[in-house]
């Protein structure tokens, strides 16, 4: 069986204030850059998934991300799947 | 006969024996209840209480939702038995979809340890049953993650069906509509941030949350809670 690296990025989902991003991007004046906008925090989650082929490594994800690894009250999640190793 | 509380028990847990012992001197009893059992084993009322279960990992309440105990939890809130998650607790019902919204980090990123002035809103829920809207009571907050969160649609709904139990006379995390705990369309689901069992003798410098505890042993005696 195929084995895929998974990456989820949880960002929380527009509209839902983000203290921590918002500290950030008040910060770099500090440090002397300008131009820099839009910061938003989130986690990334990286798993390693046996299954038939990249769709279903995908569906195994995205399940995930719905039942548990995301609440969907206030994040998003997005699922990259990367090319299969032989395991 | 006195009202029996279940205090579930999860890996992290640690207001377990407060809630035990505020409960105790209000006459109930309590049985803690750890998170592998599968029966609630005739208890009346249910308490969640604070602390870090499975250390907060990914979100607050995320892992503890999927516990054993908690299947055992839902069933009884879904034959109108009382549910009260406190702090942590509040968190594990809303990831468990038992109670509307999310908590999130505190606006201003600062764990807040500290007492706090509560509005009682609600008259029906089963932590303020029969105590009089605008009922001021000072309840410590201990927090990380406690800032309301929920859809403006979903927010509406909690004002128009009675849902918003207690609110912060002062806002101190950025919670939505200043809400420091929410019911159920039921209203025997109750989940909120402050600590009522920290506020149950007079050593402790209040002894306002028994208004709240007292409610919930009321509740506890009730015809829905007799339905199991």
């Amino acid at each position: 069986m195929p084995a895929f690296e998974v990456l989820v990025e949880v960002t929380l989902r527009p509209g839902i204030a983000d203290p921590q991003g918002a500290t950030i991007e008040r910060s770099l004046p500090l440090l002397g850059v300008g131009g820099v906008s839009g910061v938003r925090v989130g986690k990334a989650i990286r798993l390693t998934v046996e299954a038939s082929d990249d769709d279903e490594a995908r569906r195994v994800v995205e399940d995930l991300c719905a039942r548990f690894l995301t609440n969907p009250v206030i994040e998003d999640a997005t699922v990259s799947v990367a090319a299969a190793s032989m395991r | 006969m006195a009202a029996t509380v279940g205090i579930v028990v999860f890996p992290g847990s640690n207001c377990e024996h407060d809630v035990a012992e505020a409960v105790t001197r209000l006459g109930a009893t309590a049985r803690l209840v750890f998170h592998k059992e599968t029966s609630l084993a005739g208890a009346d009322a249910v308490v969640l209480p604070g602390g870090f279960a499975h250390g907060d990992a990914l979100r607050p309440g995320a892992i503890a939702r999927f516990s054993p105990v908690m299947a055992a939890v839902e069933a009884f809130a879904a034959e109108g038995g009382p549910v009260v998650g406190i702090c942590n607790g509040f968190q594990v019902l809303c990831e468990a979809g038992l109670l509307p919204g999310a908590l999130q980090k505190n606006r201003g990123l600062a764990f807040l340890c500290q007492e706090v002035e509560l509005v009682t809103v609600s008259e029906r829920s089963a932590l303020t049953a029969d105590v009089p809207s605008g009922t001021c009571l000072r309840v410590p907050i201990n927090h990380f993650e406690g800032c309301y969160t929920a859809a403006p649609e979903v927010l509406a709904g909690l004002h128009e069906r009675d849902q918003v139990v207690v609110r912060y006379a002062d806002n101190p995390n950025g919670s939505a509509g200043d809400i420091a705990g929410v019911s159920n369309e039921a209203g025997n689901v109750v989940g909120l941030m402050p600590h009522p069992e920290r506020a149950s003798h007079e050593l402790l410098g209040s002894e306002d949350g028994n208004v709240l505890l007292t409610a919930l042993l009321k509740s506890a005696g009730r015809p829905a809670a007799a339905l199991r």
